[in-house]
């Protein structure tokens, strides 16, 4: 079928096209071109009149198509969209031509070459126009609910956000204790608040929207299927053993037998089996780690059916129609000798000393001996010329300072600071220039010479070739050295399972860094806080909060339209060989069987319209529509028309 | 015809980001030889190669694929791949065909990459002028 009454209007945009183009040639040389009915050209096309004067064409004339050669389509093809659908005719009979960017604004001292463009760009516009179909945006339903997945800082902040505004959510986390890296750290810039604190406050929140948010802890996402609006969630809950309240928990820890290394003090401390990370975690109850657990009883003795040591798993099925990440990061882990790290006792990492400051009363002890002066190695597992992490992580210098200047003030820590290069970028410089007067010492070195770490007697020594001193050799004794780690991706397998496209460095990847910052290629899927780069406590909640006021757009109004633009399969061209499944990022073409016969099928629900697999088959069966190739040959062939002098 | 009044044709597939990085261009006023003709694709992905050998069969001089490279808002990096896929089946294609493959680029255009736009097409530009035109059957 051939669209054979198309109109096409051409403006001027006030002389930014036509200072340059010559609109009446070409409305000269496209009016006789086939299938067009009626050619204008007209001083602002996108004002009222200029789209009244198309609307009333397509009615009075009976136009069945429609070209508009103006500024950019990002600016106005959603305008003329608008006009057609106005006018009774499928708003994707039309195409958008761009002669002001692409031809007048560009050549502007080549006028015949600009006009010449224009006609051969409304030419292929027309004969694009011509093979148009009429197409319907696929409207799907959204259900007010949502998944997020992780409960650290950024999962609570969007569950928060999110809940008061009176959707659904359900809120897992793998851990048997919300709060994430947060809680673990100490001091969170900019407010100083100690990362439990700051957590606390969230938890509050928490307790009063428990009837829109479904928490679950010590919770995995076992399998999703669907897509946007439907997604289909099995998660499992994995037994604390611990079941109800008792007023005798803290004897239960007590009697526990069973020691292992805290994890969440880094390994500096040990814990019972039957365990809390911190006092005042949530939720309330304590859990019991069965890794560790010997089931002696003990604690059943003293908490009696508050503790079941036989508790199951249980698994429980979740619909959603949008998934959040709030997967978070790992610190990232030195290895054996980098800097001394796991060779001498008091080489820490950043995290580990964060811990320690929290943990640390009066003063600052690690392993029964005072600390009186840290020296701070920068770059840790970021910058890397060779090998994952060639990406700064960027929080790290602010954060390292920020626990300098808790350690100087809270304990008279004498701080030295090695690096690479530093910036508490922002409104933060103000920490530098404060460590700078309260007397931390800041060396510069150069990555081809990096410091190194020798011990004598009970100190370390770091040997450093400084650069602000033009190369001098300095050693600096000190009782404690810490490495300030970067921040590592998670490599999670439910990430795997939406096939969530991840970034060079690995972290997982939005659909565009400006334009869409916090969805990413999967539909219906965002990413809130580290899981998405280095981020500092800061920019994590701000994602987060993007996230949840971008959930909620679709959330609120309960359904969303996808573009029209996704392939369609010529079943009888379709041999079934299986190429387009493969090329496929979105496991969204399944091979059926149709009477004994393999065939191609488009999951339309999922499809996002690149065409990569239009592009790698074999027998041209696959079509994007909007984008077919009749359409892009035809548009070819219309350019290459010869335009009369 | 060839040497100074040879004007090439050439085609430029330009893919979301590319498209934007000529809206880029124009709005900079950034000038570039106007024998450039844009059709405007979701993504290099889904150029055939045969579509790329049609268009020199139909006249073309010169084709220029301006990828969304890993700024691709349906793959990211992934569409390098696809894309440099397709462009080696359209290379062979040429061959087969006894067309130049100077006469075809595939290059990755971010939205904001006015100057790679502009060099790419100047490149093929000057390419094609000692090439002179297609010779089409």
């Amino acid at each position: 079928m051939v669209n054979d009454k198309i109109g096409v209007y051409v403006c001027h945009c006030g002389g930014n096209i036509s200072d340059v183009v010559d609109v009446y040639k070409v409305v000269k040389a496209v009016q006789n071109f086939p299938n067009v009915a009626v050619a204008k050209e007209f001083m602002f096309m996108c004002s009222d009149q200029g789209q009244q004067m198309i609307e009333d064409d397509i009615k009075e004339l009976g136009l069945n198509g429609v070209v508009v050669a103006s500024c950019s389509p990002h600016l106005h093809e959603t305008t003329f969209r608008k006009v057609l659908a106005r006018a009774g005719l499928n708003p994707f009979l039309f195409e958008h031509i761009n002669i002001r960017e692409h031809a007048a604004w560009a050549h502007k001292h080549d006028p015949e070459g600009a006009t010449e463009k224009a006609i051969r760009l409304v030419r292929s516009g027309i004969a694009k126009v011509s093979k148009a179909r009429a197409l319907e945006s696929i409207r799907i339903d959204m259900p007010p609910q949502i998944l997020i997945i992780g409960a650290g800082i950024a999962g609570i902040r969007s569950a928060l956000d999110l809940a008061k505004l009176g959707i659904e959510v359900h809120l897992v986390e793998q851990l048997p204790f919300v709060g994430g890296r947060i809680a673990q750290g100490y001091g969170a810039y900019p407010s100083g608040k100690i990362g439990t604190e700051l957590i606390d406050e969230l938890v509050e929140e928490l307790k009063k929207e428990k009837s829109n948010i479904h928490l679950y802890t010590n919770a995995e996402v076992v399998s999703i299927e669907g897509f946007i609006g439907n997604f289909e969630v099995e998660i499992q809950i994995n037994p604390r053993y611990v079941v109800k309240e008792c007023d005798k928990f803290d004897e239960a820890i007590e009697k526990c037998p069973i020691e292992v290394l805290d994890e969440f003090n880094y390994g500096m401390t040990k814990r019972k089996a039957i365990y809390y990370p911190y006092p005042n975690a949530y939720p309330e109850l304590p859990a019991i780690d069965m890794n560790a657990c010997n089931k002696c009883g003990e604690c059943v003795n003293v908490c009696g059916d508050a503790i079941d040591l036989d508790q199951k798993p249980e698994r429980k099925k979740i619909k959603a129609s949008i998934i959040t990440f709030a997967t978070g990061f790992d610190p990232y882990e030195p290895k054996e000798g980098e800097y001394g790290y796991k060779q001498f006792d008091n080489v820490v990492t950043l995290p580990q000393f964060e811990r320690l400051l929290a943990l640390s009363n009066g003063k600052l002890e690690y392993k029964g001996k005072e600390i009186k002066d840290v020296a701070f190695i920068y770059c840790v597992g970021s910058r890397e010329r060779e090998g994952e992490h060639k990406y700064c992580s960027r929080y790290c210098c602010t954060a390292t300072i920020n626990a300098a200047l808790a350690a100087n003030q809270k304990f008279g820590v004498r701080t030295f600071h090695v690096y690479r290069d530093i910036r508490t970028y922002g409104k933060y410089e103000t920490y530098y220039e404060e460590a700078s007067k309260n007397g931390a010492v800041f060396l510069k070195f150069s990555p081809d010479e990096p410091p190194e770490i020798t011990q004598s007697g009970d100190k370390l020594i770091v040997k450093v070739k400084d650069q602000l001193t033009f190369g001098e050799e300095i050693e600096i004794p000190v009782d404690m050295v810490v490495l300030s780690v970067g921040m590592v991706p998670r490599k999670t397998e439910v990430v795997s399972m939406l096939r969530v496209p991840y970034s060079m460095d690995g972290f997982l990847q939005e659909v565009h860094p400006k334009l869409r910052p916090v969805e990413t290629a999967i539909g219906g899927v965002l990413i809130a806080g580290a899981c998405q780069a280095p981020k500092d406590t800061v920019e994590a909640t701000a994602s987060a909060s993007a996230t949840a006021a971008k959930a909620s757009t679709y959330l609120l109004r309960g359904y969303t339209e996808l573009d029209p633009f996704i392939v369609e399969v010529d079943a009888e061209k379709c041999t079934g060989c299986g190429d387009c499944v493969e090329e496929c990022m979105f496991g969204s073409i399944e091979l059926k069987d149709v009477n004994g016969e393999k065939k191609a099928f488009v999951i339309e629900a999922t499809c996002r319209g690149c065409g990569a697999c239009a592009g790698i088959c074999p027998e041209e069966a696959i079509n994007l529509r909007g984008y077919t190739y009749d359409q892009l040959r035809a548009q070819i062939d219309a350019m290459l028309e010869e335009v009369e002098e | 015809m060839t040497g100074d009044d040879f004007r090439p044709k050439i085609l430029i597939f330009a893919a979301e980001m590319a498209y934007r990085a000529a809206d880029a261009a124009g709005l900079t006023k950034a000038e570039y030889p106007s024998n450039t003709y844009y059709i405007r694709i979701p993504c290099s992905s889904l150029l055939r190669p045969d579509l790329i050998l049609y268009a020199f069969k139909k006249g073309f001089d010169g084709v220029l694929v301006a990828s969304s490279g890993d700024d691709c808002p349906f793959m990211g990096e992934a569409c390098i791949e696809k894309t440099s896929k397709r462009a080696e089946k359209a290379y062979e294609l040429l061959e087969q065909n006894g067309i130049e493959r100077e006469r075809f680029k595939v290059a990755g255009i971010c939205s904001t990459c006015v100057e790679a736009l502009r060099r790419q097409i100047q490149d093929l530009n000057e390419t094609l002028q000692s090439l002179g035109p297609i010779k089409t059957t």
